[in-house]
């Protein structure tokens, strides 16, 4: 069995050789501008104020982070070939170390106790997968079973009859610093509630991250354009990456696939760790059984949205955190962003229909869009049952529909073994 | 196809038996670096069950019975089914639904209600083989991806359909009716609970399992698709096909996992139904090296850490998560093994084809060099 699994459907479309267009800061900038619009028109047409609040968005913020951090773990892993969907099981033992050493000697103790704990889980995961050979899938799993059995064990372990701990949940840890603009962050407020056109929009967007940001959200930050940086700036990130694309060629050039892979997947574990981390410390203060709730699959789905790259994987993160975020503060706002999906699809459709001639597809998303339209017009809200399914769905649209354009590392899931490329 | 010559028999016991002794080993260096019992937890684990444990063992190891085949069957075309764990669980909503509704009498409900089931993870699962035939996606994305989206589905489908009972904060569908309830068998003498009735549903599926894999033309087109892809094209597979049927199978498969559990224990789906069976399936399919018999065993072993595990906490002061951790160690150790024992196979069986060369070579050098 290889992890690599049929090859059915997999193959990639023949791309028409495409002058490919660099997006410059120009572009971006643009982008970010017509983004902010959207949302502007978007809350003012369905009055949905919470769709871009400061609150809102510093709680996406927040959420997002560790889903980023997972992700980042996933894709340092990938990159090397070996793929991680052990994330889930490797924060839920950053949760457990962050809880435990943070208790015991402060937080920063706490955070280094994340990433430890972390890669432990990305230790196994290396041993098993690089060392013996073992399908990824398969480790994977197993790792996200041990993991679990692990932070519950222990935390029954040394959590019973401290003050404030139980079983199943840790005294609570005191907080990293976070920093707030000081006058900055109050006039922002007062320009946010005057809910202007756009204007307010962006001050809730400068208010979200110049209030109570944690300096692990700080560090994330960095974190990821260190990542890309090292990955695509550096001789080893070139090296690292290539032992994922074609380890045969990689060797033959003198490179230690092995090793390169198993530190990898270590990097891989601290940083899954590290966010589970940031949600012990800083999203509740207190380790929790169940906390990571899933965020290590969000994780790995972000980095496929992405497209096994660190902007896109942000752009994935921040996208799943706020719909975590929204979801959190009621379905109101998922109900607004029906209207948008509606006449996005509308739109789509008819572009398809009329431009490429597409009947089908086009005929598809113009029903699909105006059911959408209908559900936004006859329910209130949406059930948050179903709120809490965005990401999932997000990641699977975008992948029935763009997977053959997403490329994920050549070599990614195969086994490797020294000397194969004989 | 397979030789019992010693060797084999060696190298396919070798494995769990190694695993089991390195689970013991790694456990007990954990608790003994925590400070916990050693002996105590071992007491208590291996200590020989009594009749009512029995029972619950032999419940519990029904339904892993069935999570593992589902498994099996896409592992053994290379298929990774994930998603189990939603499929069963959108499975046994609409059977339970279904069967609350009692529009059909006593049996009649149940095997209807079991189609269902069987229908509704097939058709969950045929979500994620279209896209893996269709657009590419690789099956073990989609089904984790499903299993999230199940999850939040059959929640709200759920509180559309509860049937709720004054003073209760339980959410569950309508209870099925009493003639459609069964009442399981007592084959363990003196023990007060029932073996599921549906435990014949297992042995029916192993039995099936091992027939069309074994023994059928499609059986062995599957286990050649997942032997090597491109061979099977060339022998006129249809790999497209293949992956449809063989997902569609796992998910209806998935799909009875709960049908133990809603007709003989719980009587209706609701907030308290058994979660995380489809990754048991999982491990459970692995132990069992995706073997009808061989899944026997796992699930046994696996329901007996489970049932064993649960006096942990009161007779040896120790979490119960700990059987986790001694499952997943066994996990390792047996998949760890398994490598091991296939590249030392290998090794041994190219030493004797290496040798068996040699021996031919000088027993007949005069006709190779007359031919020359």
């Amino acid at each position: 069995m290889s992890a690599a699994g049929l090859d059915v459907g997999t193959q990639t479309l023949a791309e028409r050789p495409r002058s490919r267009r660099r997006y410059g800061p120009r572009e971006w900038a643009v982008i970010a501008i017509g983004a902010l619009a959207i949302v502007s028109i978007l809350r003012v047409v369905t009055g949905a104020d919470d769709l871009d609040s400061s609150g809102a968005l510093a709680a996406a913020v927040g959420l997002a982070v560790p889903i980023g951090l997972a992700g980042l773990g996933g894709l340092w892993s990938e990159r090397a070939g070996v793929v991680n969907i052990g994330l889930e099981g490797m924060m839920i033992l950053g949760t457990w170390g962050a809880g435990f050493f943070g208790y015991h000697w402060g937080p920063w103790a706490g955070v280094l106790g994340a990433i430890v704990m972390g890669m432990l889980g990305g230790l196994i995961h290396a041993v098993a997968t690089v060392t013996f050979g073992v399908d990824h899938i398969v480790s994977g799993v197993a790792i996200n079973i041990i993991g679990l059995g692990i932070a519950k064990y222990l935390a029954a372990r040394f959590f019973s009859g401290l003050p404030g701990g139980g079983p199943t949940q840790s005294p609570p840890v005191k907080d990293l610093p976070s920093f707030t603009l000081p006058g900055v962050s109050d006039g922002l407020l007062t320009v946010e509630k005057k809910h202007w056109f756009m204007v307010s929009d962006l001050a809730s967007v400068l208010r979200a991250v110049c209030t109570n940001l944690s300096i692990l959200t700080v560090i994330a930050v960095l974190l990821f354009v260190g990542t890309w940086w090292v990955l695509w700036r550096t001789a080893f990130g070139l090296r690292l990456r290539s032992v994922g694309e074609s380890p045969v060629a990689a060797e033959s050039l003198g490179v230690n696939v092995l090793r390169y892979k198993f530190l990898a997947v270590l990097v891989s574990g601290g940083l899954a760790g590290l966010g589970g981390g940031f949600l012990a410390l800083v999203a509740a203060s207190i380790y929790r059984d169940g906390q990571t709730g899933g965020r290590g699959y969000i994780g790995l789905a972000a980095m496929i949205f992405g497209n096994w790259r660190p902007g896109g994987l942000l752009t994935g993160a921040a996208l799943f955190g706020y719909t975590d975020a929204v979801q959190l503060r009621g379905g109101a706002v998922v109900h607004a962003f029906l209207l948008l999906f509606a006449v996005i699809l509308l739109a789509v459709g008819i572009w398809q229909v009329v431009r490429k001639g597409r009947m089908v597809q086009g005929v598809l998303a113009v029903v699909v869009g105006l059911l959408v339209g209908f559900w936004y017009f006859a329910a209130d809200q949406v059930p948050d049952e179903l709120t809490g399914t965005t990401p999932y769905v997000t990641t699977l649209l975008v992948l029935a529909f763009a997977s053959q354009r997403l490329r994920m590392p050549a070599a990614d899931g195969q086994i490797y073994r020294k000397g194969e490329g004989h | 196809m397979r030789n019992l010559t010693p060797r084999r028999v060696l190298m396919t016991l070798a494995a769990p038996i190694l695993a089991l002794v390195v689970a013991f080993v790694i456990t007990s260096l954990v608790l003994l670096v925590f400070g916990d019992p050693v002996g105590g937890v071992w007491e208590t684990i291996l200590k020989p069950p009594k009749p009512r444990q029995l029972v619950n063992i032999i419940n519990a190891a029904t339904v892993y019975y069935l999570s593992a085949v589902a498994v099996a069957v896409g592992f053994r075309m290379n298929l990774f089914n994930i998603g189990v764990d939603g499929q069963y669980r959108v499975a046994v909503f609409a059977a339970a639904v279904f069967a609350g509704q009692a529009w059909l009498p006593g049996w009649l409900n149940i095997i209807v209600a079991i189609i269902v089931a069987m229908v509704a993870g097939g058709l969950w699962a045929s979500i994620a083989a279209y896209l893996k035939v269709k657009r590419g996606v690789s099956e073990v994305i989609s089904t984790i991806m499903l299993n999230a989206i199940a999850t939040g589905v059959v929640s709200w489908l759920l509180i559309k359909v509860a049937d709720r009972q004054a003073g209760s904060n339980a959410v569950n569908t309508k209870t099925i009716p009493d003639s459609s309830q069964l009442n399981g068998f007592e084959l363990i003498p003196g023990a007060t609970n029932r073996v599921y009735t549906l435990i014949f549903l297992s042995a029916l599926v192993g039995v099936a399992y091992w027939f069309i894999l074994g023994k059928t033309r499609f059986g062995f087109d599957l286990r050649a698709t997942g032997r090597s892809e491109t061979a099977a094209v060339a022998s006129g597979v249809n790999v497209p096909r293949m992956v449809m049927t063989a997902m569609i199978a796992s998910g209806a498969i998935a799909g009875l996992v709960g049908m133990p559990l809603l007709f003989g224990q719980d009587h209706n789906y609701g907030t308290t139904f058994q979660s995380g069976l489809g990754f048991a399936g999982i491990a459970i399919a692995l132990l069992g090296r995706n073997n009808a018999v061989g899944i026997v065993f796992a699930s046994l072993l696996w329901a007996f850490l489970d049932v064993q595990a649960n006096a942990l906490q009161i007779q040896a002061g120790v979490a119960q998560e700990l059987v986790f951790i001694i499952q997943g160690v066994i996990l390792f150790a047996v998949v760890i093994a398994y490598e091991l024992i296939r590249r030392a196979d290998n090794r041994l069986e190219q030493a004797r084809v290496a040798r068996e060369l040699a021996a031919q070579r000088t027993a007949q050098p005069a006709t190779e060099g007359a031919s020359a």
